[in-house]
């Protein structure tokens, strides 16, 4: 068995980017079914434009319109391509030089084996049907000497801004001692440990002390009852969010507990929510148990009296 | 100038690494070492500085939870880079010139295998025209490799023997998570991943983290008899954009290795080279002897920790200066595309 518990995560996040006058014009260009280069100081004209020039550092301004052919001047083949590039079958990266350019492009080219391509190579564009001003409205095929008239442009006036959706999946682990943590919830126990140094007892536990930076080695089990220690009142709705508003939302100090837990506080009215109270979990019917924080559904007022200030101060 | 040593080293490679993204219970062993090897505590580090990337495994703010293998009350003066941990090494060393501390602990730590290495690298390309395309590293590695093949810089043959001799002498390398040579011959039987490179051209997806401990003047010498003191530390960067490089080149190394008045003398080599054909590149442009050894460690091709990697080349050059193998090392470390920053640290032993 793997000490650590893990599960597949995605974290994505579609970035939305202004792209300023140069990659604007450039990404224009796409749009329009034109490849747009700049001439730099030194005379080399390139695709695409860099905002500055490499040797003057002045803002390109010296615009060129290139050809939609040109020649392989290094490719590769992509035998396992991942999630996102421009074909989910392998195909060619390849450095194209434009004719009436200096510099390669980095893109990609549409063949079926890596016997298709070879440095050296003539290739043309193909246009994507649809067209947002992106550099992936276009890829690259072998050039049979016919070009064929690309679909007309869908947007008007210059691209000012691409969106950019990044999605990265992962497996993602727990620490071991996390997933001590979690599997001790599988069965309905509390596991925390404690530090062999300052004697400071961690839940969920810690790789390791964050006073000391030595590991917590020591196990030790938790009641399910403890002391609210502060608490925010939640009345804004958000994505996602399970519980309609308004909400209590607080930091629970088990017994014997150093640092506290946050979790939901349920039955009782938000406005008698308040420091010291006690409370003890409400678990989830055992049959829903899983390795999971989760199984604790929220915790509940005791009805003890409050605990006294002196009792959580030092934990706050 | 103040005279700086690394006077510690302690790392851990892995393939798989089963433990938490943020690594911090892999650190704390690590951190161990170094008190050993320097009969310091954590009260005598000056400054700690760490480099890593929440990106790698999908964790925010990774590198706040690692400190937790500090320990870090009362506080300590930290700070991060989201680099590999040589820059990291860079900013402790500026540190220490200032005069506010002695001493400084760099660390950094990666676990790779979290997501897709090769993917996940797309996103330190120019955002606007590359990364919506996804060109992953090796893809790119490729491109560069086929360009120095197509000119005539170098072959197939000669990254082979480059393989051959690095899995060879990561035998030795207790760390090395790919080790084995074989023959010229059998790596170039093996397929193609991205032609024209092979599985073996690139260096092994690597968990892992690694420290280095850094010390000023006498407190250098009272840990080492020989420390490795920083004769030369510089680093550079190409252009953002791959086509207005020469990737045959890397103009970068070439000026770091120039800014620290050239590497003559340099006796080891250890070049932090993630495929084949990039040591052949640094090797010529970095301008080393002939008779320099290179990567006695087996190098990146035997293990390569992002974030790490480069860091775990100064610290092992110099271990060769603390036994007494050389007295003149160089480490060196990249990031970025295509060898687009290069770092040189020289180290001397001066009895």
């Amino acid at each position: 068995m793997s000490r650590t518990l893990s599960a597949p995560v995605t974290v994505s996040f579609d970035y939305t980017r202004s792209v300023g006058p140069v990659i604007g014009r450039f990404l224009t260009g796409l749009r329009d079914a034109q490849f747009v280069g700049a001439r730099l100081s030194d005379g080399r004209v390139v695709v695409p434009p860099p905002e500055y020039d490499p040797v003057t550092h002045r803002a390109t301004a010296d615009f060129v319109e290139v050809a939609e052919t040109g020649t392989v001047t290094s490719w590769t083949w992509v035998s396992e391509p991942v999630a996102g590039q421009p074909f989910d079958r392998p195909f060619a990266f390849a450095l194209v030089t434009l004719d009436g350019t200096d510099a390669p492009l980095l893109h990609a080219v549409d063949v079926a084996s890596p016997d298709e391509i070879n440095t050296g190579m003539r290739v043309r564009a193909r246009w994507a049907a649809e067209r947002t001003g992106a550099i992936t409205d276009v890829v690259f095929v072998p050039d049979t000497g016919t070009a064929t008239a690309p679909p007309p442009a869908a947007g008007e006036g210059d691209v000012t801004g691409i969106v950019t959706p990044v999605s990265l999946d992962y497996t993602y682990a727990a620490s071991p001692e996390e997933s001590a943590f979690f599997r001790g919830l599988a069965e309905g126990r509390i596991i925390a440990q404690r530090c062999p140094k300052c004697q400071k007892v961690y839940v969920p536990p810690r790789p390791a002390c964050p006073v000391d930076g030595v590991p917590t080695v020591e196990e030790i089990e938790l009641p399910d009852t403890g002391t609210v220690t502060t608490f925010c009142i939640v009345n804004v709705p958000f994505l996602g969010q399970k519980i309609t508003p308004p909400y209590v939302s607080a930091y629970i100090l088990l017994d014997g507990a150093d640092i506290a837990l946050q979790h939901l506080i349920l039955d009782i009215p938000v406005e008698e929510i308040r420091m010291g109270l006690r409370v003890k979990a409400v678990w989830k019917p055992r049959e829903e148990w899983g390795t999971t924080i989760e199984n604790i559904s929220h915790f509940a007022p005791t009805g003890e009296p409050d605990a006294d200030y002196d009792t959580y101060k030092h934990h706050l | 100038m103040r005279d700086v040593a690394v006077v510690g080293f302690a790392q851990r490679q892995m393939q798989d690494y089963d433990g938490s993204p943020t690594c911090a219970e892999l650190l704390v062993p690590i951190f161990a070492e170094c008190y050993e090897q320097t009969g310091w505590t954590k009260k005598d580090i000056g400054f700690w500085c760490s480099g890593s990337s929440d990106y790698l495994a999908g964790r925010s703010f990774s590198f706040v939870s690692a400190i937790d293998a500090i320990g870090v009350l009362p506080p300590v003066n930290e700070s991060h880079v989201e680099m590999d941990a040589a820059w990291a090494l860079y900013e402790a060393w500026l540190k220490i010139q200032t005069g506010e501390v002695d001493t400084a602990l760099v660390f950094g730590f990666g676990k790779a295998s979290a997501g897709v290495l090769r993917r996940t690298l797309s996103l330190q390309l120019d955002p606007y025209t590359l990364t919506p395309l996804w060109p992953d590293t090796v893809s790119i590695a490729a491109l560069q490799a086929r360009l120095g093949i197509d000119a005539g810089a170098w072959d197939e043959a000669a990254m082979a023997e480059v393989v051959n001799r690095s899995l060879t002498d990561a035998e030795k390398n207790e760390y090395a998570v790919r080790a084995g040579g074989s023959s010229v011959e059998d790596l170039l039987a093996r397929p193609m991943f991205a032609d024209p490179l092979r599985k073996h051209d690139a260096s092994p997806v690597t968990d892992g983290a690694a420290a280095i401990v850094l010390a000023a003047g006498d407190k250098a010498r009272e840990v080492r008899e020989r420390p490795a003191w920083i004769t030369g530390l510089s680093h550079f960067t190409d252009g953002l954009h791959l086509g207005t490089r020469d990737l045959t080149r890397s103009e970068s190394a070439t000026r770091a290795a120039s800014a620290v008045g050239g590497l003559d003398g340099v006796q080891i080599a250890e070049l932090h080279a993630p495929f084949s054909h990039q040591e052949l590149i640094l090797r010529r442009d970095l301008g080393l002897a002939d008779d320099v050894r290179v990567n006695p460690s087996g190098g990146a091709l035997a293990g390569n920790p992002m974030f790490t990697g480069g860091a775990i080349r100064i610290g092992e050059a110099a271990r060769r200066i603390w036994d007494g193998t050389a007295d003149k090392v160089l480490g060196h470390a990249t990031s970025g595309p295509a060898l687009q920053q290069n770092l040189v640290c020289v180290m001397e032993g001066t009895n």
